[in-house]
C-alpha cells in the first residue's frame, strides 16, 4: 500500500537529514518526498509517499511525531485530498516528429516550454498516473532528460493541515 | 540581563539548570570554555578517555535520576563520545553531552580537528544542536535539559564551534518554546478503566515492567498494584530493582538468561501488563510464539513504542506512574488463584541455581556473597556473563541501585558510571561486577577514581576469557574458541596499585569472603581480583530465535 503524509518542519538546518536519516535508519521505503515553504517563515511543508502495511504505516507516523523538529504530521486519505505532480521532459523532436508531439502536450494540457532545433523542453502536471501516462507516450520519441518533482497534496474541502 | 561571553553564557546555563558536577577532557577548541571552568564552582572531574566522560554522565544519571553532563573537544574528543551517548540512547538516559567544534569561518572545509558531531550522532541523539551564534546558547541549553529529562528522556548533543564561545552576549535565561515536542504524560481514562477491568478479571495475570518504572518513579504503584491484584511481577533487565525481589510476587528477570519461572509465566499467562518495557528481542525471544494466550496492555510513555514489536490490545500512552496511580483506582483486590500457586511452584522447582565448589570459585558464588555483605550497594555492571550473573545472583530491591548498559550491550560502561554513580550518590557503597574482558576497556578511569578520591570497588570475574562469547560458541560452535581466551595478562593487582588504588585477589572460594569485606572496608578506589571457574555458563538460556519455554538450565 502507499500512503501520502504531510509534514509540517522547523526550518532548522538539520531538520530534512534528521528526517531521511530516519528512514533509512528504520529501513521504511520513501517513494518520493518534497519540501517546500508554507506561509508561516519558520515552517516547511513536507509531502512524503512511503508503502508498506498498516503497521509501517503507523510507526512512520509514530516515528516523524517523535523528531522534535517536527510540528504535525498528518495521514492524507486518497479519497479525501487532491494531488498533484510536476514533470519536465526533454523529448527529441525533429520536424518529423514536432506536431505529433504538440497534438499529445494538448491532449494532456501539458506545455511546451522550450523549443530547440533537435528537442522540445515539456511541462506536464496532474496525479501520478497522469505523468507517467505523459512519460510512456513520450518514450516513442526519445527521452533525453526528465526532472520530476514528487508528489504534493493537500486535503480536499475545509479541512487544513496547519500548525 | 549582564554582559559575558559565550563560555560564561553556557556555564550560566548549567548553573540555571543545577548542574553540580560535568565530566570532560579538554582540546584546542575548547580552550575558553575551560577558561571560564577554572573559575567556575561546577565541578568538573578530568576523565583519561571521553567515552569514560559520557559513560560517567550516564552513571551519575541513573544513580540520581538528574541530567548527566558530558564535555568533549572537538574531532576525536567528540567522535570517542559516541559509544557513551548510543549507549545512553539505548536506555534513555537523560544527557546533555557539550561537544567543541572548529570555528563557524572554518565548519565544512575539513579543519584540524573537525568532524560532523551531529551528523554522527543524529541517529543515537534524542535532538542536537550545532550552535552558530553565542546568541543560540540559552534557549539551546534550555531546551536541551528539557528535551533530555522530560517524556522518555534521552541524550542531547550541543555542539559548540569555539569562536561562540568567546562573543560576547547580553544573557538571560528564556522560555520554552518547542511546538514540535509535547510529551504525553496525562493518560487517557477510558483506557486506564479497560485495562484496569481486564487485570481484575484475569485468571493469570503477569506484570511485566522495564527501565520506564525507574524513570518515571513510578515503584510504589506498581507493588501497591501487584499486592492488590497479588499478580507475579517479572522485570526487564533496565527494571531490575523496580520490584524487590524478596517479595513473594517477584519473578525476577525474564527473557534470554532469565528466571525459567518467569519466563513460563509469560507464556501461560492470559493478561500482560507490560509497564515501560519495549518487547526487546531478548526479551520476548521467538515474536510469532510470544504469550501466546495473552492479552496485552501496554503503557508506555513513547507512542511509538506501542505496537513495534508485538500487536497490543489495550494500549496506553502516558507516564507510568499517572498510569499506575490512575489504574489503581479502579482495581479492586484480586485474592490468590491457583494461577499464584503455579508460579509458586515454578519457583520451587526451577529456582536460579549453579554448582557450588570448595575448590575454584564460582563466579555466581561471589555475586551472592557481594550481596550477603553489601545488600544496599548500587550494583554497576559490565557486559557479559559478568552482567547477568549480578542481575540474577544479588537480591535487588531498589530501582536505583542496578546500572547496566542494557540496550547497547557495551563492554568498558562499568568502571566508569560506577564512577559516575558514586559522584552523584558518595553516600552509597558503589560495586562495579566486571569481566576481565571489559573492565580493561575503560581501565584507565582508575585513574580519574584515585585521583580525585571516588572510592569505587571493582569486583572483576577474572575467567581468563570473553566469557559470554565463548558460551555461544561452546553451545553453538562446536566449541571452536575462535579468539574467546584472554589469557591471564594484565595482573589486576599490580595494575590497581600502579594506579594507586587497592588490589585484592581471591582464587580459592575460602579467600572470597574475606576480599570482599577487606574491599568494602577500604576507603580508596579497589580493585578485587576473583579468579574463577572459566568455563561456567550463564543458566538458564533462551537460545537465541527460540520461544520462551524452551529455556534451558545448563550445568556448569
Ligand atoms: C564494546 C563491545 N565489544 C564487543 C562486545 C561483544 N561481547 C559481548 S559479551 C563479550 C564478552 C565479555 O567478556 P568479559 O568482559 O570478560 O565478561 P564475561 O562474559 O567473561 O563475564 C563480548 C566480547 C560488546 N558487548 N561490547
Amino acid at each position: 500500500m502507499r500512503h501520502t503524509i504531510a509534514v509540517i518542519v522547523e526550518n532548522t538546518p538539520g531538520a530534512l537529514t534528521r528526517i531521511s536519516g530516519m528512514f533509512s535508519r528504520r529501513s521504511f521505503n520513501i517513494d518520493s518526498l518534497t519540501v517546500g515553504a508554507t506561509d508561516h517563515p519558520d515552517y516547511s511543508r513536507m509531502t512524503i509517499c512511503v508503502h508498506g502495511d498498516e503497521e509501517v504505516l503507523e510507526q512512520v507516523i509514530k516515528q516523524l511525531s517523535k523528531l522534535i523538529n517536527v510540528i504535525r504530521v498528518s495521514l492524507l486519505e486518497p479519497n479525501e485530498s487532491v494531488e498533484r505532480e510536476l514533470a519536465l521532459i526533454k523529448v527529441n523532436a525533429d520536424k518529423d516528429s514536432r506536431s505529433e508531439i504538440m497534438q499529445l502536450v494538448s491532449v494532456f494540457r501539458a506545455k511546451i516550454i522550450d523549443v530547440a532545433p533537435r528537442s522540445m523542453v515539456i511541462e506536464v502536471t496532474g496525479d501520478e498516473q497522469k505523468v507517467d501516462a505523459m512519460v510512456r507516450l513520450l518514450r516513442q520519441f526519445g527521452i533525453k532528460e526528465m526532472a520530476r518533482t514528487g508528489r504534493v497534496s493537500m486535503v480536499r474541502g475545509t479541512k487544513v493541515v496547519k500548525v | 540581563m549582564t554582559k559575558m561571553s559565550g563560555a560564561e553564557a553556557i556555564l550560566a546555563c548549567l548553573k540555571e539548570e543545577g548542574v553540580d558536577v560535568m565530566f570532560g577532557l579538554p582540546g584546542g577548541v575548547l580552550l575558553p570554555l575551560y577558561d571560564a571552568i577554572y573559575s567556575s564552582d561546577i565541578r568538573h572531574i578530568l576523565v583519561r578517555h571521553e567515552q569514560g566522560a559520557a559513560h560517567a554522565a550516564d552513571g551519575y544519571a541513573r544513580a540520581t535520576g538528574k541530567v548527566g553532563v558530558c564535555l568533549a573537544t572537538s574531532g576525536p574528543g567528540a567522535t570517542n563520545l559516541v559509544t557513551g551517548i548510543a549507549t545512553a540512547y539505548m536506555d534513555s538516559v537523560p544527557m546533555v553531552a557539550m561537544t567543541g567544534q572548529v570555528a563557524t569561518s572554518l565548519i565544512g572545509r575539513d579543519a584540524f580537528q573537525e568532524a560532523d558531531i551531529t551528523g554522527i550522532t543524529m541517529p543515537v541523539t534524542k535532538h542536537s544542536y550545532l550552535l552558530r551564534s553565542a546568541k543560540e546558547i540559552p534557549k539551546a541549553f534550555r531546551e536541551a535539559f528539557y528535551i533530555a529529562r522530560s517524556g522518555r528522556p534521552g541524550p542531547v548533543l550541543i555542539d559548540l564551534p569555539r569562536d561562540i564561545t568567546v562573543e560576547e552576549i547580553e544573557f538571560s535565561y528564556p522560555e520554552i518554546h518547542l511546538p514540535g515536542y509535547q510529551p504525553s504524560v496525562k493518560v487517557h481514562q477510558m483506557q486506564i478503566k479497560k485495562a484496569a477491568k481486564a487485570l481484575v478479571e484475569a485468571e493469570r495475570p503477569v506484570i511485566y515492567a522495564g527501565g520506564g518504572i525507574r524513570y518515571a518513579e513510578a515503584h510504589l504503584e506498581l507493588f501497591e498494584l501487584a499486592v492488590r491484584l497479588n499478580a507475579p511481577v517479572t522485570t526487564t533487565l533496565m527494571g531490575v530493582g523496580c520490584f524487590p525481589e524478596e517479595n513473594p510476587l517477584s519473578l525476577g528477570m525474564l527473557g534470554m538468561h532469565g528466571t525459567k519461572y518467569a519466563n513460563y509465566a509469560m507464556q501461560e499467562a492470559d493478561i500482560i501488563l507490560a509497564v515501560g518495557a519495549r518487547f526487546d528481542d531478548r526479551v520476548t525471544g521467538s515474536i510469532a510464539t510470544f504469550a501466546p494466550k495473552a492479552k496485552i496492555i501496554h503503557i508506555d510513555i513513547d507512542p511509538a513504542e506501542i505496537g513495534k514489536n508485538v500487536r497490543v490490545d489495550i494500549p496506553v500512552v502516558g507516564d507510568a506512574k499517572n498510569a499506575l496511580s490512575e489504574m489503581l483506582k479502579h482495581v479492586s483486590p484480586r485474592p490468590r488463584t491457583a494461577w499464584n500457586d503455579k508460579v509458586d511452584y515454578w519457583k520451587k522447582e526451577f529456582p536460579l541455581r549453579y554448582v557450588m565448589s570448595e575448590e575454584v570459585i564460582k563466579p555466581q558464588f561471589v555475586v551472592e556473597k557481594i550481596c550477603e555483605l553489601s545488600p544496599d550497594a548500587i550494583i554497576v555492571t559490565e557486559v557479559g556473563q559478568n552482567q547477568m550473573w549480578a542481575a540474577q545472583f544479588f537480591t535487588h530491591k531498589d530501582p536505583r541501585r542496578f546500572i547496566s548498559s542494557g540496550g547497547l550491550g557495551t563492554m568498558g560502561y562499568g568502571l566508569p558510571a560506577a564512577i559516575g554513580a558514586k559522584v552523584g550518590r558518595p553516600d552509597c557503597e558503589v560495586v562495579d561486577i566486571a569481566g576481565d574482558g571489559s573492565i580493561q576497556m575503560n581501565i584507565q578511569e582508575l585513574a580519574t577514581a584515585v585521583l580525585n578520591d571516588i572510592p569505587v570497588k571493582v569486583a572483576i570475574l577474572n575467567n581468563g576469557v570473553l566469557g559470554m562469547v565463548r558460551q555461544w560458541q561452546e553451545l553453538f560452535f562446536c566449541e571452536r574458541y575462535s579468539h574467546t581466551t584472554l589469557g591471564s595478562c594484565p595482573d589486576f593487582v599490580k595494575l590497581a596499585e600502579a594506579y594507586g588504588a587497592l588490589g585484592l585477589r581471591a582464587t580459592k572460594p575460602s579467600e572470597v569472603e574475606d576480599v570482599i569485606k577487606e574491599g568494602l572496608a577500604s576507603d580508596k578506589p579497589t580493585v578485587m581480583d576473583f579468579v574463577v571457574h572459566s568455563k561456567e555458563m550463564v543458566s538458564p538460556m533462551v537460545p537465541a530465535g527460540a520461544s520462551l519455554e524452551e529455556i534451558m538450565q545448563l550445568e556448569g
